[in-house]
């Protein structure tokens, strides 16, 4: 069974949008550097873009008039507009931290808790 | 031997590029290699989405995540950068808890993948469509209210709920100059370090004393009392402070 000549379907993109949100968790657990903490958290929100994409796409299934076609991508739309809010408002919050603390370990943070 | 189905080629090579990216971001210290790194992650996703037929949704990504956040995300890592926090190692205990969380979840998903797998079959090759459809207009139309593609529904059920899409685009528009506004406030001044103003404020009350005598006190230089002052004081005071700006910081 050759890989390469078996089409592919949703299962495949699935398991890229797993590996991709196992790595962004990974990310987000591991980085102290606070910047890191939001490259994971980008990367999350393409695995969940991925899975998406792929549940609405009429290429990868054998009945694709079951998708749920354009809501997929237009879903994956609204969460590409607000991760790039997010990131402007991260990074903003991020640049008055280290303004304020000269550091960005998110484990410096925890005198934030007041 | 079936001829080589180059949509799948071309399938595992991002698939391939974008995982590899992404245990890259995982795995390097770096913070700048973790930015390219993301860009190689991003940019695989985006033709992921071209390959599954999505072509708006990946000029967008391509666009809006590689040209835009991703950009963003470099200006922090510039803004921010210090040779002791390029690299922020964390412990290997924090790393066990990690990876075991991680690596449980791995395996509930791909549990969940071969699930999708039986019930949601791949495609058989009669059953594609003739076509590639582009999805740009009837993306559009469905921001407006408007889905073209679902007007031959024979379910009139299902037809109610086809409203479009316009309501989340007017929020998600709010949205966003919320977060213009947002990040311009929380961005706004340069915050010195509490330290570094109280030094500064011992250098600079001696000369402030002496140049002004009518000055009720030092730390109070509002528009008012820097309106009345000579430019002398505010050249005096632009000299002890070194590199501060002149806007009054509230």
């Amino acid at each position: 069974m050759n890989p390469l000549t078996e089409p592919i379907g949703v299962a495949h993109y699935l398991v890229v949008g797993a590996v991709l949100m196992v790595c962004g968790l990974l990310c987000m657990f591991t980085k102290r550097n606070a910047l890191g903490v939001l490259m994971g958290i980008e990367l999350v929100l393409n695995a969940v873009n991925v899975n998406l994409v792929a549940f609405g796409s009429p290429w990868l299934r054998a009945d694709a008039a079951r998708s749920i076609a354009l809501d997929g991508q237009l879903l994956a739309m609204f969460v590409i507009v607000l991760a790039a809010a997010e990131a402007a408002v991260a990074l903003a919050i991020v640049l008055c931290y280290y303004n304020n603390h000269a550091t960005v370990d998110v484990d410096k943070a925890s005198k934030l808790k007041g | 031997m079936d001829s080589i189905n180059w949509h799948a080629v071309l399938f595992f090579l991002f698939a391939g590029l974008a995982c590899g990216a992404g245990v890259a971001v995982v795995l390097c210290g770096n913070i700048v290699r973790m930015a390219f790194a993301l860009v190689a992650a991003l940019g695989a996703v985006a033709g992921l989405f071209f390959l599954a037929g999505a072509d708006f949704l990946g000029a967008l990504q391509l666009l809006v995540y590689v040209g835009g956040t991703v950009v963003l995300l470099v200006f922090g890592v510039m803004l921010t950068a210090q040779r002791p926090l390029f690299a922020l190692p964390c412990g290997i205990g924090q790393w066990v808890a990690a990876v075991m969380t991680s690596a449980c979840l791995l395996a509930l998903l791909l549990q969940a993948a071969l699930a999708v797998h039986e019930s949601i079959g791949p495609p058989q090759p009669g059953q594609l469509p003739a076509s590639l459809q582009p999805t740009t207009t009837q993306i559009g139309l469905a921001l407006l209210g408007l889905r073209a593609d679902r007007l031959h529904q024979p379910d009139p059920v299902l037809r109610k709920g086809m409203s479009g899409y316009l309501l989340p685009l007017e929020i998600a528009s709010v949205h966003l100059l919320v977060v213009l506004i947002g990040a311009v406030f929380l961005a706004r001044t340069k915050r010195h370090l509490s330290s570094d103003i109280l030094q500064r404020g011992q250098q600079r009350s001696p000369t402030l004393s002496d140049n002004s005598a009518n000055t009720p006190s030092h730390s109070g230089n509002t528009s008012s009392h820097s309106a009345s002052t000579s430019p002398h004081i505010g050249n005096t005071r632009f000299h002890s402070t070194g590199e501060q700006s002149n806007e009054p910081v509230d």
